[in-house]
């Protein structure tokens, strides 16, 4: 089959690779009818996560048709069409009972690894690195689904997939991020980021009533399409002090909840700690560039939310601490429980509540893969959601 | 054995900042290992030390561009460094220097080299330009099939999780008391 292979730093390639096989009776295999690149995707593709191998396959965005099961497993059968979150999950573990499914006890086959780098092993993650298992990722014609009879989301046919593929990840983890502000009908929530998750972010803000959205990036084409799901927006290429700003947007209080859906790759240019984040990364003695971090624990409300769905992988530096313990803080985060939302996220798109298509910019076929990659990193050609039909 | 359909993932710019990195790397080499023998052959007597120090700073920018995603700031700094070159190489056009011609070569070679660092950094530079504000027109894209005023609050039937809800004192209060908690899901 064909599938996009990560070889190093900024190469993805189409390669042929061996189909895959059912490896326990709990498997399925699916045919792959639509995928996507993530955001967090970029972090591999730069090499900023570590634990990727030349040769594994990238993805977890996917969706598509059973077409294989395993002999124990009793919830698929083939044809049904599923989603595959992007949460490997067990669904009989302590963790995965309470639902927090992210931090599945049994599915990181590589356990140890990740004990040693988080301290506690984590879920598995499709195409994510070695350290949540090496599994192979959904940018592929097929895909094995580990654990699938607990590791899917069953899907009605007669809906496109453009409207349900995003179940699988950004969704949901928009959703989470919206969820974590536990927001109430006067809340203030600034959104940092209006990449595909900080557009799904807006909206679910929206849905659950915010007074307010703001949100705040620099490229044109996402700023628009903030405005367009309804939120005010703050362009960085005019305005360089966000914490002023947004003091002066909230009459000089902040907003209440803050949702950081950029991460560990903040792309800031003109202030110091952006130039200092840099220089310390380049000489490897820090991961992540928590410029975003820094930024909403000054603006946030005292006593208010920081909600912090963007992928941060490792060390961070000069987080301003102090202001966040006295401030009175709360800090959420974490990966997606996707499972614990799908449900209610299905009948909304149902309902028509809300039509998760619209963040698609562009739709290739897998060979134009690589180049996609670049093509969203760099956001060129107005690229903010990369769907991909094998 | 995997077969490449379409291996094509950087630019030309990104490949010929790749080439620029690992030149800058094997000529900071020579300056580090060999530093008697070029000044020597450039006409350029003791200044051994100072061609060492250029080869530093060779090895550390050719490093950066190959570890860096982004190394259009490195090649900007290889431009910079290509003008010290020039100015330090010129110092030895003065008086009768009997390795002149050897110099004159050097020193095109460095012009040569500094006119492909800033076709490669304009390359680069060009290839991150965002498009002027208008280009795309996603104001159409609510992702609100119903509407703004049918979404806005459209899902406050959802019950918050009890783990998800933020501290009672840390709501928001109304009418003096904190803000009623929906029914927990």
């Amino acid at each position: 089959m064909k599938a996009l292979v990560w070889h190093g730093t900024a190469d993805i390639r189409c390669d042929t690779v061996p189909d895959p096989t059912i490896e326990d009776g709990r498997d399925a295999i699916i045919k792959v009818t639509s995928c996507a690149i993530c955001g967090s995707d970029l972090h591999l593709y730069d090499h900023f996560m570590p634990g990727m191998k030349s040769g594994d396959i990238m993805g977890h965005e996917t969706m598509g048709e059973v077409v294989e099961v395993g002999r124990d497993n009793k919830t698929l059968k083939v044809g049904d069409r599923i989603v595959v979150p992007f949460t490997i999950i067990c669904g009989q573990c302590e963790q995965c009972k309470r639902g927090n499914f992210s931090v599945c006890e049994r599915t990181n086959r590589n356990a140890k690894l990740a004990e040693a780098a988080f301290g506690h092993t984590t879920a598995g993650l499709f195409g994510y690195t070695h350290l949540t298992g090496g599994y192979a990722g959904g940018q592929a014609e097929y895909l094995r689904v580990p654990f699938a009879d607990a590791t899917h989301i069953k899907v009605p046919k007669g809906i496109p997939d453009e409207k349900l593929l995003f179940l699988s990840d950004i969704f949901p983890t928009g959703w989470q991020a919206a969820v974590q502000c536990d927001i109430q009908p006067e809340d203030t929530v600034a959104i940092w980021g209006c990449g595909p998750v900080g557009q799904m972010a807006i909206r679910s803000a929206i849905l659950l009533g915010a007074k307010r959205v703001i949100a705040i990036d620099r490229v044109p084409e996402r700023l628009t399409m903030a405005r367009a799901g309804g939120a005010e927006t703050i362009d960085l290429t005019e305005e360089s002090n966000v914490v002023a700003r947004l003091n002066d947007m909230t009459g000089g209080k902040g907003p209440e909840k803050c949702i950081d859906s950029v991460g560990m790759e903040a792309h800031a240019t003109t202030s110091l700690d952006a130039i200092y984040d840099r220089a310390k990364q380049a000489v490897m003695l820090e991961s992540d560039r928590p410029h975003v971090l820094r930024q909403m624990i000054m603006a946030c409300r005292p006593a208010g939310v920081l909600s912090i769905p963007g992928v941060y992988g490792g060390l961070i530096d000069k987080v301003p601490f102090g202001a966040a313990m006295n401030k009175g803080l709360t800090f959420r985060m974490g990966q997606t429980h996707v499972n614990r939302w799908s449900d209610d996220l299905l009948r909304r798109i149902e309902e028509g509540q809300i039509d998760p298509s619209f963040v698609i910019t562009h739709t290739v076929g897998l060979e134009q893969g690589p180049e996609m990659y670049r093509t969203f990193r760099d956001k060129q050609d107005g690229c903010i959601k990369v769907m991909i039909r094998p | 054995m995997n077969r490449s359909v379409n291996p094509r993932a950087r630019s030309a710019h990104d490949a010929l900042a790749r080439g620029l990195g690992w030149f800058s790397i094997g000529l900071g080499l020579a300056e580090i290992l060999a530093p008697r023998a070029l000044c020597r052959a450039l006409g350029l007597p003791g200044r051994e030390a100072l061609i060492q120090a250029y080869g530093v700073r060779e090895v550390a920018t050719g490093a950066a561009i190959l570890m860096s995603h982004d190394p259009t700031p490195w090649i900007w700094g290889r431009v910079a460094g290509d003008a010290l070159d020039l100015a330090t190489l010129a110092t030895g056009f003065e008086g009768d220097n009997p390795r002149a011609g050897n110099l004159a070569l050097a020193t095109a070679a460095v012009v040569g080299v500094t006119l492909a660092d800033i076709a490669c950094v304009q390359g680069l530079t060009g290839d991150k330009r965002l498009p002027p504000p208008g280009t795309y027109e996603y104001h159409h894209r609510s992702g609100f099939p119903g509407g703004f005023a049918a979404a806005h609050g459209a899902a406050r039937d959802f019950a918050v999780p009890r783990d998800f809800r933020i501290p009672e004192p840390l709501r928001p209060w109304r009418d003096g008391r904190p803000a009623a908690v929906s029914a927990p899901s």
